[in-house]
Protein backbone atom coordinates (compact mmCIF):
# COMPACT_ATOMS: atom_id res chain seq x y z
CA UNK A 1 0.00 0.00 0.00
CA UNK A 2 0.98 3.63 0.06
CA UNK A 3 2.90 3.48 3.31
CA UNK A 4 4.91 0.41 4.24
CA UNK A 5 6.28 1.76 7.49
CA UNK A 6 7.04 -0.48 10.45
CA UNK A 7 3.63 0.21 11.90
CA UNK A 8 0.56 -1.42 10.48
CA UNK A 9 -1.81 0.70 12.57
CA UNK A 10 -1.24 4.21 13.86
CA UNK A 11 -3.72 5.79 16.24
CA UNK A 12 -3.33 9.50 16.94
CA UNK A 13 -5.10 11.63 19.55
CA UNK A 14 -8.17 9.41 19.69
CA UNK A 15 -11.23 10.66 21.60
CA UNK A 16 -14.32 8.62 22.19
CA UNK A 17 -17.04 8.70 24.80
CA UNK A 18 -20.08 6.58 25.48
CA UNK A 19 -22.80 8.97 26.55
CA UNK A 20 -21.29 11.26 29.19
CA UNK A 21 -18.65 8.65 30.06
CA UNK A 22 -15.28 9.36 28.38
CA UNK A 23 -13.62 6.14 27.17
CA UNK A 24 -10.57 7.51 25.34
CA UNK A 25 -9.05 10.92 25.92
CA UNK A 26 -6.24 11.44 23.47
CA UNK A 27 -5.07 7.88 22.90
CA UNK A 28 -1.89 7.27 20.85
CA UNK A 29 -0.86 3.75 19.83
CA UNK A 30 1.44 2.33 17.15
CA UNK A 31 0.93 -1.31 16.33
CA UNK A 32 4.02 -2.87 14.75
CA UNK A 33 3.84 -5.00 11.62
CA UNK A 34 4.28 -8.75 11.86
CA UNK A 35 4.20 -8.89 15.67
CA UNK A 36 1.76 -9.95 18.33
CA UNK A 37 0.61 -6.81 20.10
CA UNK A 38 -1.44 -7.06 23.25
CA UNK A 39 -3.82 -4.41 24.49
CA UNK A 40 -4.45 -4.88 28.18
CA UNK A 41 -6.29 -3.05 30.86
CA UNK A 42 -8.82 -3.47 33.65
CA UNK A 43 -12.43 -4.23 32.70
CA UNK A 44 -14.25 -1.19 31.41
CA UNK A 45 -11.21 0.61 30.00
CA UNK A 46 -12.56 0.27 26.48
CA UNK A 47 -10.41 -2.51 25.06
CA UNK A 48 -13.23 -3.97 23.00
CA UNK A 49 -14.31 -0.44 22.06
CA UNK A 50 -10.82 0.14 20.68
CA UNK A 51 -11.15 -2.94 18.46
CA UNK A 52 -14.49 -1.70 17.21
CA UNK A 53 -12.89 1.66 16.43
CA UNK A 54 -9.98 0.05 14.58
CA UNK A 55 -12.35 -1.97 12.44
CA UNK A 56 -14.70 1.04 12.09
CA UNK A 57 -17.71 -0.67 13.51
CA UNK A 58 -17.96 2.64 15.36
CA UNK A 59 -16.38 6.02 14.60
CA UNK A 60 -14.17 8.10 16.90
CA UNK A 61 -15.34 11.55 17.99
CA UNK A 62 -11.90 12.99 17.34
CA UNK A 63 -8.53 11.79 16.14
CA UNK A 64 -7.34 9.53 13.34
CA UNK A 65 -6.77 5.82 12.87
CA UNK A 66 -4.46 4.99 9.99
CA UNK A 67 -4.08 1.45 8.73
CA UNK A 68 -1.25 1.05 6.26
CA UNK A 69 -1.30 4.82 5.96
CA UNK A 70 -4.98 4.99 5.02
CA UNK A 71 -7.27 7.07 7.22
CA UNK A 72 -10.18 4.67 7.73
CA UNK A 73 -12.61 7.50 8.51
CA UNK A 74 -12.46 8.50 4.84
CA UNK A 75 -13.57 5.16 3.40
CA UNK A 76 -17.08 4.89 2.00
CA UNK A 77 -19.21 1.81 2.62
CA UNK A 78 -17.94 -0.13 -0.40
CA UNK A 79 -14.30 0.71 0.26
CA UNK A 80 -14.78 -0.18 3.91
CA UNK A 81 -16.07 -3.65 3.06
CA UNK A 82 -13.21 -4.20 0.64
CA UNK A 83 -10.85 -2.99 3.36
CA UNK A 84 -12.32 -5.33 5.95
CA UNK A 85 -11.32 -8.35 3.88
CA UNK A 86 -7.78 -7.64 5.04
CA UNK A 87 -8.89 -8.25 8.61
CA UNK A 88 -9.70 -11.44 10.41
CA UNK A 89 -11.48 -11.05 13.68
CA UNK A 90 -12.06 -13.49 16.47
CA UNK A 91 -14.99 -12.45 18.64
CA UNK A 92 -15.18 -13.08 22.36
CA UNK A 93 -17.61 -15.99 22.07
CA UNK A 94 -16.66 -17.03 18.55
CA UNK A 95 -19.80 -15.53 16.96
CA UNK A 96 -20.30 -18.61 14.79
CA UNK A 97 -23.42 -18.58 12.63
CA UNK A 98 -25.69 -20.96 14.50
CA UNK A 99 -27.67 -21.99 11.40
CA UNK A 100 -24.63 -23.43 9.66
CA UNK A 101 -22.31 -26.35 10.33
CA UNK A 102 -18.68 -25.86 11.28
CA UNK A 103 -17.68 -26.48 7.67
CA UNK A 104 -20.15 -23.92 6.30
CA UNK A 105 -19.11 -21.37 8.90
CA UNK A 106 -15.51 -21.55 7.75
CA UNK A 107 -16.62 -21.60 4.11
CA UNK A 108 -18.89 -18.57 4.61
CA UNK A 109 -16.41 -15.81 3.60
CA UNK A 110 -15.29 -17.86 0.57
CA UNK A 111 -18.85 -18.41 -0.62
CA UNK A 112 -19.69 -14.73 -0.07
CA UNK A 113 -16.67 -13.21 -1.75
CA UNK A 114 -15.31 -15.67 -4.27
CA UNK A 115 -16.64 -17.82 -7.07
CA UNK A 116 -14.32 -20.72 -6.30
CA UNK A 117 -15.54 -24.19 -7.28
CA UNK A 118 -16.87 -26.34 -4.44
CA UNK A 119 -13.94 -28.71 -4.64
CA UNK A 120 -11.48 -25.92 -4.01
CA UNK A 121 -13.58 -24.44 -1.20
CA UNK A 122 -13.64 -27.86 0.45
CA UNK A 123 -9.90 -28.08 0.12
CA UNK A 124 -9.28 -24.66 1.67
CA UNK A 125 -11.78 -25.14 4.49
CA UNK A 126 -10.39 -28.53 5.48
CA UNK A 127 -6.86 -27.12 5.43
CA UNK A 128 -7.83 -24.29 7.76
CA UNK A 129 -9.77 -26.61 10.05
CA UNK A 130 -6.76 -28.91 10.14
CA UNK A 131 -4.58 -25.96 11.18
CA UNK A 132 -6.73 -25.48 14.29
CA UNK A 133 -7.00 -29.23 14.86
CA UNK A 134 -10.72 -29.54 14.17
CA UNK A 135 -10.87 -31.19 10.74
CA UNK A 136 -12.80 -33.99 12.44
CA UNK A 137 -15.51 -31.59 13.64
CA UNK A 138 -16.37 -30.28 10.17
CA UNK A 139 -19.89 -31.69 10.17
CA UNK A 140 -20.81 -30.65 13.70
CA UNK A 141 -23.14 -27.75 14.48
CA UNK A 142 -21.90 -24.79 16.56
CA UNK A 143 -24.20 -25.73 19.47
CA UNK A 144 -22.40 -29.07 19.79
CA UNK A 145 -19.02 -27.44 20.33
CA UNK A 146 -17.33 -26.56 23.61
CA UNK A 147 -16.28 -22.95 24.19
CA UNK A 148 -12.68 -23.64 23.26
CA UNK A 149 -13.62 -25.54 20.10
CA UNK A 150 -16.01 -22.78 19.01
CA UNK A 151 -13.21 -20.28 19.34
CA UNK A 152 -10.88 -22.46 17.28
CA UNK A 153 -13.51 -22.78 14.54
CA UNK A 154 -13.92 -19.00 14.62
CA UNK A 155 -10.15 -18.71 14.27
CA UNK A 156 -10.22 -20.99 11.22
CA UNK A 157 -12.95 -18.79 9.77
CA UNK A 158 -10.97 -15.65 10.56
CA UNK A 159 -7.95 -16.87 8.59
CA UNK A 160 -9.79 -18.45 5.67
CA UNK A 161 -9.42 -15.32 3.52
CA UNK A 162 -5.72 -15.00 4.43
CA UNK A 163 -5.96 -11.70 6.31
CA UNK A 164 -3.07 -9.31 6.90
CA UNK A 165 -4.25 -8.34 10.36
CA UNK A 166 -5.75 -10.77 12.84
CA UNK A 167 -7.68 -9.38 15.78
CA UNK A 168 -8.51 -11.35 18.91
CA UNK A 169 -11.11 -10.05 21.34
CA UNK A 170 -10.54 -11.63 24.77
CA UNK A 171 -9.56 -15.03 23.35
CA UNK A 172 -8.76 -16.58 26.73
CA UNK A 173 -11.92 -15.74 28.68
CA UNK A 174 -13.76 -18.69 30.17
CA UNK A 175 -11.47 -21.44 28.86
CA UNK A 176 -10.07 -24.38 30.76
CA UNK A 177 -6.24 -24.50 31.05
CA UNK A 178 -5.84 -26.96 28.17
CA UNK A 179 -8.00 -24.98 25.74
CA UNK A 180 -6.19 -21.86 26.89
CA UNK A 181 -2.83 -23.46 26.08
CA UNK A 182 -4.14 -24.47 22.66
CA UNK A 183 -5.29 -20.93 21.85
CA UNK A 184 -2.01 -19.41 23.08
CA UNK A 185 -0.13 -21.76 20.80
CA UNK A 186 -2.39 -21.00 17.86
CA UNK A 187 -2.04 -17.23 18.27
CA UNK A 188 1.73 -17.53 18.08
CA UNK A 189 1.64 -20.08 15.27
CA UNK A 190 -0.77 -18.10 13.11
CA UNK A 191 1.26 -14.95 13.53
CA UNK A 192 4.59 -16.54 12.62
CA UNK A 193 3.44 -19.00 9.98
CA UNK A 194 1.19 -16.61 8.08
CA UNK A 195 3.37 -13.52 8.54
CA UNK A 196 0.47 -11.41 9.73
CA UNK A 197 0.12 -8.76 12.40
CA UNK A 198 -1.89 -9.82 15.43
CA UNK A 199 -3.72 -7.64 17.89
CA UNK A 200 -4.77 -9.25 21.11
CA UNK A 201 -7.14 -7.70 23.60
CA UNK A 202 -7.06 -9.40 26.96
CA UNK A 203 -6.72 -9.02 30.69
CA UNK A 204 -5.19 -12.42 31.25
CA UNK A 205 -1.71 -11.24 32.20
CA UNK A 206 -0.08 -14.67 32.32
CA UNK A 207 -1.21 -15.85 28.90
CA UNK A 208 -0.54 -12.51 27.27
CA UNK A 209 2.98 -12.45 28.68
CA UNK A 210 3.80 -15.79 27.07
CA UNK A 211 2.53 -14.86 23.63
CA UNK A 212 2.89 -11.14 23.01
CA UNK A 213 5.86 -9.23 21.62
CA UNK A 214 4.63 -5.90 22.88
CA UNK A 215 1.89 -4.79 25.25
CA UNK A 216 -0.04 -1.59 25.83
CA UNK A 217 -1.72 -1.09 29.16
CA UNK A 218 -4.75 1.19 28.96
CA UNK A 219 -6.06 3.21 31.85
CA UNK A 220 -8.19 6.35 32.12
CA UNK A 221 -8.52 6.71 28.37
CA UNK A 222 -4.79 6.73 27.63
CA UNK A 223 -1.86 4.35 27.40
CA UNK A 224 -0.59 3.97 30.95
CA UNK A 225 2.41 1.88 30.00
CA UNK A 226 3.84 -0.01 27.06
CA UNK A 227 6.68 -2.37 26.33
CA UNK A 228 7.62 -6.03 26.25
CA UNK A 229 6.09 -8.31 28.91
CA UNK A 230 9.38 -8.21 30.87
CA UNK A 231 9.53 -4.45 30.84
CA UNK A 232 5.99 -4.22 32.11
CA UNK A 233 6.38 -6.65 34.96
CA UNK A 234 9.55 -4.88 36.17
CA UNK A 235 8.10 -1.41 36.01
CA UNK A 236 8.05 1.06 38.88
CA UNK A 237 4.59 2.40 38.05
CA UNK A 238 2.11 1.63 40.82
CA UNK A 239 -0.79 1.13 38.43
CA UNK A 240 1.09 -1.26 36.16
CA UNK A 241 2.27 -3.26 39.13
CA UNK A 242 -1.24 -3.44 40.53
CA UNK A 243 -2.55 -4.75 37.23
CA UNK A 244 0.27 -7.11 36.36
CA UNK A 245 0.31 -8.68 39.81
CA UNK A 246 -3.43 -8.59 40.38
CA UNK A 247 -3.55 -6.60 43.59
CA UNK A 248 -7.00 -5.76 44.95
CA UNK A 249 -6.23 -2.21 46.00
CA UNK A 250 -3.99 0.46 44.55
CA UNK A 251 -4.38 3.31 42.07
CA UNK A 252 -7.46 1.47 40.80
CA UNK A 253 -9.43 1.64 44.04
CA UNK A 254 -11.26 -1.33 45.50
CA UNK A 255 -14.26 0.89 46.27
CA UNK A 256 -16.43 2.34 43.55
CA UNK A 257 -16.85 6.05 44.22
CA UNK A 258 -19.51 6.53 46.91
CA UNK A 259 -20.57 9.10 49.51
CA UNK A 260 -18.81 9.16 52.87
CA UNK A 261 -19.34 5.83 54.62
CA UNK A 262 -19.99 7.14 58.14
CA UNK A 263 -22.30 9.87 56.92
CA UNK A 264 -24.30 7.44 54.84
CA UNK A 265 -24.67 4.95 57.68
CA UNK A 266 -25.48 7.52 60.36
CA UNK A 267 -27.06 10.20 58.24
CA UNK A 268 -30.65 10.97 57.42
CA UNK A 269 -31.04 8.10 54.96
CA UNK A 270 -30.66 5.61 57.78
CA UNK A 271 -33.55 6.98 59.81
CA UNK B 1 -44.89 16.98 33.31
CA UNK B 2 -45.10 18.96 30.06
CA UNK B 3 -41.41 18.27 29.52
CA UNK B 4 -42.05 14.55 29.96
CA UNK B 5 -44.81 14.63 27.37
CA UNK B 6 -42.59 16.66 25.04
CA UNK B 7 -39.75 14.16 25.43
CA UNK B 8 -42.04 11.17 24.87
CA UNK B 9 -43.45 12.74 21.73
CA UNK B 10 -39.98 13.63 20.46
CA UNK B 11 -38.76 10.11 21.19
CA UNK B 12 -41.70 8.68 19.28
CA UNK B 13 -41.10 10.98 16.31
CA UNK B 14 -37.42 10.07 16.28
CA UNK B 15 -38.11 6.32 16.44
CA UNK B 16 -40.78 6.58 13.77
CA UNK B 17 -38.40 8.49 11.51
CA UNK B 18 -35.68 5.89 12.00
CA UNK B 19 -38.25 3.17 11.32
CA UNK B 20 -39.22 4.79 8.03
CA UNK B 21 -35.57 5.10 7.00
CA UNK B 22 -35.06 1.44 7.89
CA UNK B 23 -38.07 0.48 5.77
CA UNK B 24 -36.66 2.53 2.91
CA UNK B 25 -33.32 0.73 3.18
CA UNK B 26 -35.12 -2.61 3.06
CA UNK B 27 -37.02 -1.58 -0.06
CA UNK B 28 -33.91 -0.17 -1.77
CA UNK B 29 -31.98 -3.38 -1.12
CA UNK B 30 -34.86 -5.66 -2.12
CA UNK B 31 -34.20 -5.75 -5.90
CA UNK B 32 -30.59 -6.80 -5.30
CA UNK B 33 -31.63 -9.59 -2.93
CA UNK B 34 -34.46 -10.74 -5.22
CA UNK B 35 -32.22 -10.99 -8.26
CA UNK B 36 -28.85 -12.02 -6.81
CA UNK B 37 -29.68 -13.82 -3.56
CA UNK B 38 -33.01 -15.41 -4.36
CA UNK B 39 -32.26 -18.77 -2.66
CA UNK B 40 -32.03 -16.90 0.66
CA UNK B 41 -35.55 -15.51 0.08
CA UNK B 42 -36.91 -18.96 -0.79
CA UNK B 43 -35.54 -20.32 2.46
CA UNK B 44 -37.29 -17.54 4.39
CA UNK B 45 -40.56 -18.12 2.52
CA UNK B 46 -40.30 -21.66 3.80
CA UNK B 47 -39.57 -20.49 7.37
CA UNK B 48 -42.22 -17.80 7.54
CA UNK B 49 -44.82 -19.23 5.18
CA UNK B 50 -44.67 -22.99 4.98
CA UNK B 51 -44.03 -23.45 8.69
CA UNK B 52 -47.05 -21.24 9.52
CA UNK B 53 -49.36 -23.30 7.30
CA UNK B 54 -50.62 -25.68 9.95
CA UNK B 55 -51.78 -23.07 12.44
CA UNK B 56 -53.24 -20.93 9.66
CA UNK B 57 -55.27 -23.86 8.33
CA UNK B 58 -56.45 -25.08 11.71
CA UNK B 59 -57.50 -21.59 12.78
CA UNK B 60 -59.11 -20.92 9.39
CA UNK B 61 -61.20 -24.07 9.70
CA UNK B 62 -62.55 -23.13 13.11
CA UNK B 63 -63.13 -19.47 12.27
CA UNK B 64 -65.09 -20.61 9.22
CA UNK B 65 -67.03 -23.03 11.41
CA UNK B 66 -67.93 -20.25 13.84
CA UNK B 67 -69.06 -18.06 10.96
CA UNK B 68 -71.26 -20.91 9.74
CA UNK B 69 -72.86 -21.34 13.16
CA UNK B 70 -73.33 -17.66 13.95
CA UNK B 71 -74.44 -16.85 10.42
CA UNK B 72 -77.00 -19.62 10.35
CA UNK B 73 -78.46 -18.88 13.79
CA UNK B 74 -78.78 -15.15 13.28
CA UNK B 75 -79.83 -15.20 9.62
CA UNK B 76 -82.46 -17.82 10.38
CA UNK B 77 -84.32 -15.17 12.41
CA UNK B 78 -84.94 -13.37 9.13
CA UNK B 79 -85.44 -16.56 7.13
CA UNK B 80 -82.21 -15.76 5.34
CA UNK B 81 -80.16 -18.80 6.36
CA UNK B 82 -79.37 -19.47 2.70
CA UNK B 83 -77.15 -16.38 2.81
CA UNK B 84 -74.78 -18.00 5.29
CA UNK B 85 -72.26 -18.59 2.47
CA UNK B 86 -72.27 -14.94 1.48
CA UNK B 87 -71.98 -13.90 5.11
CA UNK B 88 -68.97 -16.14 5.67
CA UNK B 89 -67.30 -15.16 2.41
CA UNK B 90 -67.61 -11.41 3.02
CA UNK B 91 -66.34 -11.76 6.57
CA UNK B 92 -63.42 -13.94 5.54
CA UNK B 93 -62.31 -12.19 2.38
CA UNK B 94 -62.64 -8.60 3.54
CA UNK B 95 -61.88 -8.75 7.25
CA UNK B 96 -61.19 -11.91 9.17
CA UNK B 97 -58.88 -13.52 6.61
CA UNK B 98 -56.33 -10.70 6.45
CA UNK B 99 -56.62 -9.60 10.08
CA UNK B 100 -56.55 -12.97 11.82
CA UNK B 101 -53.84 -14.27 9.50
CA UNK B 102 -51.74 -11.18 10.25
CA UNK B 103 -52.20 -11.67 14.00
CA UNK B 104 -51.32 -15.37 13.77
CA UNK B 105 -48.41 -14.53 11.50
CA UNK B 106 -47.11 -12.05 14.08
CA UNK B 107 -47.37 -14.69 16.78
CA UNK B 108 -45.80 -17.52 14.83
CA UNK B 109 -43.41 -16.04 12.24
CA UNK B 110 -42.94 -12.49 13.56
CA UNK B 111 -41.74 -13.58 16.97
CA UNK B 112 -39.47 -16.18 15.38
CA UNK B 113 -37.93 -13.53 13.12
CA UNK B 114 -37.47 -10.98 15.91
CA UNK B 115 -35.93 -13.42 18.36
CA UNK B 116 -33.71 -15.01 15.71
CA UNK B 117 -32.33 -11.67 14.54
CA UNK B 118 -32.07 -10.39 18.12
CA UNK B 119 -30.09 -13.47 19.16
CA UNK B 120 -27.82 -13.15 16.14
CA UNK B 121 -27.13 -9.60 17.26
CA UNK B 122 -26.63 -10.58 20.91
CA UNK B 123 -24.14 -13.30 19.97
CA UNK B 124 -22.19 -10.95 17.66
CA UNK B 125 -23.17 -12.91 14.54
CA UNK B 126 -24.24 -9.75 12.75
CA UNK B 127 -21.04 -7.94 13.77
CA UNK B 128 -19.04 -10.98 12.63
CA UNK B 129 -20.71 -10.82 9.23
CA UNK B 130 -19.84 -7.16 8.97
CA UNK B 131 -16.25 -8.01 9.80
CA UNK B 132 -16.32 -10.62 7.06
CA UNK B 133 -17.31 -7.77 4.71
CA UNK B 134 -20.84 -9.10 4.29
CA UNK B 135 -23.67 -6.62 4.79
CA UNK B 136 -26.02 -8.24 7.36
CA UNK B 137 -28.86 -6.11 6.03
CA UNK B 138 -28.62 -7.85 2.66
CA UNK B 139 -27.64 -11.24 3.96
CA UNK B 140 -30.00 -11.58 6.94
CA UNK B 141 -32.58 -8.81 7.22
CA UNK B 142 -33.86 -8.21 3.69
CA UNK B 143 -34.37 -11.92 2.84
CA UNK B 144 -36.43 -12.33 6.02
CA UNK B 145 -38.45 -9.19 5.29
CA UNK B 146 -39.14 -10.40 1.74
CA UNK B 147 -39.90 -13.95 2.84
CA UNK B 148 -42.53 -12.70 5.27
CA UNK B 149 -44.01 -10.16 2.86
CA UNK B 150 -44.32 -12.69 0.04
CA UNK B 151 -45.78 -15.40 2.28
CA UNK B 152 -48.56 -13.35 3.85
CA UNK B 153 -50.93 -12.93 0.86
CA UNK B 154 -50.74 -16.68 0.20
CA UNK B 155 -51.41 -17.47 3.84
CA UNK B 156 -54.41 -15.12 3.77
CA UNK B 157 -55.76 -16.85 0.66
CA UNK B 158 -55.33 -20.27 2.23
CA UNK B 159 -56.95 -19.08 5.47
CA UNK B 160 -59.99 -17.79 3.56
CA UNK B 161 -60.36 -20.93 1.45
CA UNK B 162 -60.12 -23.23 4.46
CA UNK B 163 -62.51 -20.92 6.31
CA UNK B 164 -65.06 -21.23 3.51
CA UNK B 165 -64.67 -24.97 3.72
CA UNK B 166 -65.37 -24.79 7.46
CA UNK B 167 -68.45 -22.64 6.92
CA UNK B 168 -69.65 -25.06 4.23
CA UNK B 169 -69.20 -28.05 6.50
CA UNK B 170 -71.22 -26.41 9.28
CA UNK B 171 -73.81 -24.64 7.15
CA UNK B 172 -74.48 -27.22 4.44
CA UNK B 173 -73.43 -30.59 5.80
CA UNK B 174 -74.52 -30.08 9.41
CA UNK B 175 -77.32 -27.51 9.42
CA UNK B 176 -78.85 -28.41 6.09
CA UNK B 177 -78.55 -25.21 4.04
CA UNK B 178 -78.90 -25.99 0.35
CA UNK B 179 -75.50 -26.24 -1.27
CA UNK B 180 -76.67 -24.59 -4.49
CA UNK B 181 -78.08 -21.61 -2.58
CA UNK B 182 -74.89 -21.39 -0.50
CA UNK B 183 -72.73 -20.85 -3.58
CA UNK B 184 -75.22 -19.13 -5.90
CA UNK B 185 -75.99 -16.24 -3.52
CA UNK B 186 -72.28 -15.82 -3.00
CA UNK B 187 -71.63 -15.54 -6.73
CA UNK B 188 -74.24 -12.83 -7.17
CA UNK B 189 -73.26 -10.79 -4.15
CA UNK B 190 -69.47 -10.93 -4.23
CA UNK B 191 -67.76 -8.46 -6.54
CA UNK B 192 -64.20 -8.31 -7.74
CA UNK B 193 -63.69 -5.10 -5.72
CA UNK B 194 -64.30 -7.02 -2.50
CA UNK B 195 -61.56 -9.44 -3.40
CA UNK B 196 -59.20 -6.58 -4.29
CA UNK B 197 -59.84 -5.09 -0.86
CA UNK B 198 -58.84 -8.38 0.74
CA UNK B 199 -55.74 -8.64 -1.42
CA UNK B 200 -54.66 -5.07 -0.66
CA UNK B 201 -55.10 -5.71 3.05
CA UNK B 202 -53.12 -8.94 2.93
CA UNK B 203 -50.23 -7.27 1.09
CA UNK B 204 -50.15 -4.27 3.42
CA UNK B 205 -50.41 -6.41 6.57
CA UNK B 206 -47.68 -8.70 5.25
CA UNK B 207 -45.31 -5.80 4.73
CA UNK B 208 -46.17 -4.26 8.09
CA UNK B 209 -45.90 -7.49 10.10
CA UNK B 210 -42.58 -8.40 8.44
CA UNK B 211 -40.94 -5.00 8.75
CA UNK B 212 -41.96 -4.66 12.42
CA UNK B 213 -40.54 -8.11 13.20
CA UNK B 214 -37.16 -7.49 11.54
CA UNK B 215 -36.99 -3.94 12.94
CA UNK B 216 -37.58 -5.14 16.49
CA UNK B 217 -35.00 -7.91 16.10
CA UNK B 218 -32.42 -5.66 14.46
CA UNK B 219 -32.82 -2.98 17.12
CA UNK B 220 -33.13 -5.30 20.10
CA UNK B 221 -30.92 -4.56 23.08
CA UNK B 222 -28.34 -7.36 22.67
CA UNK B 223 -29.09 -9.19 25.91
CA UNK B 224 -31.40 -12.06 26.84
CA UNK B 225 -33.84 -9.58 28.36
CA UNK B 226 -33.65 -7.29 25.34
CA UNK B 227 -34.44 -10.11 22.92
CA UNK B 228 -37.39 -11.19 25.05
CA UNK B 229 -38.73 -7.67 25.08
CA UNK B 230 -38.28 -7.32 21.31
CA UNK B 231 -40.32 -10.50 20.80
CA UNK B 232 -43.17 -9.21 22.94
CA UNK B 233 -43.11 -5.81 21.26
CA UNK B 234 -43.31 -7.48 17.85
CA UNK B 235 -46.65 -9.07 18.67
CA UNK B 236 -48.10 -6.02 20.44
CA UNK B 237 -47.05 -3.45 17.85
CA UNK B 238 -48.04 -5.64 14.89
CA UNK B 239 -51.48 -6.28 16.39
CA UNK B 240 -52.06 -2.57 16.95
CA UNK B 241 -50.74 -1.54 13.55
CA UNK B 242 -52.79 -4.19 11.74
CA UNK B 243 -56.05 -3.24 13.46
CA UNK B 244 -55.52 0.50 12.92
CA UNK B 245 -54.56 -0.01 9.27
CA UNK B 246 -57.53 -2.32 8.81
CA UNK B 247 -59.84 0.51 9.84
CA UNK B 248 -58.08 3.00 7.56
CA UNK B 249 -58.15 0.73 4.49
CA UNK B 250 -61.77 -0.22 5.10
CA UNK B 251 -62.74 3.43 5.41
CA UNK B 252 -60.87 4.31 2.22
CA UNK B 253 -62.47 1.42 0.32
CA UNK B 254 -66.02 2.55 1.17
Amino acid sequence: MSDRSDNVIEIRDLWYSRGPLPIFTGLNIDIPRGKVTAIMGPSGTGKTTLLRLITRQIRPHKGTIRIDGIDIAELNQRELYRFRRRFGMLFQNGALLTDYSVFENVAFPLREHTKLPNRLIRHIVLTKLHAVGLRGAADMMPTQLSGGMARRVALARAIVMDPEILIYDEPFVGLDPISMGVIVRLVRKMNDALGISSILVSHDVQEVSTVSDQSFLLSNGKVAASGSPDELSNTSSELVRQFMHGMADGPVAFHFSAPNYAEQLLGRDAE
Amino acid sequence: MIRDIYQTVMEFVRTFGAFQLFFLRLVINSPYVLTRRFPLVVQQIFNAGALSLVIIMVCGLFVGGVLGLQGYNNLAKFNAEDSVGTFAAFSLIKELGPVITALLFAGRAGTALASEIGLMKATDQLAAMEMMATDPLRRVIVPRFLGGSISMPFLVAIFSVVGMFGAHVIGVSLLGVDSGAFWQQLRTALEIGDIYEGIIKSVVFGLVASVIAVWEGYNAIPTAEGVGRATTRTVVITAMAVLILDFIITALAM
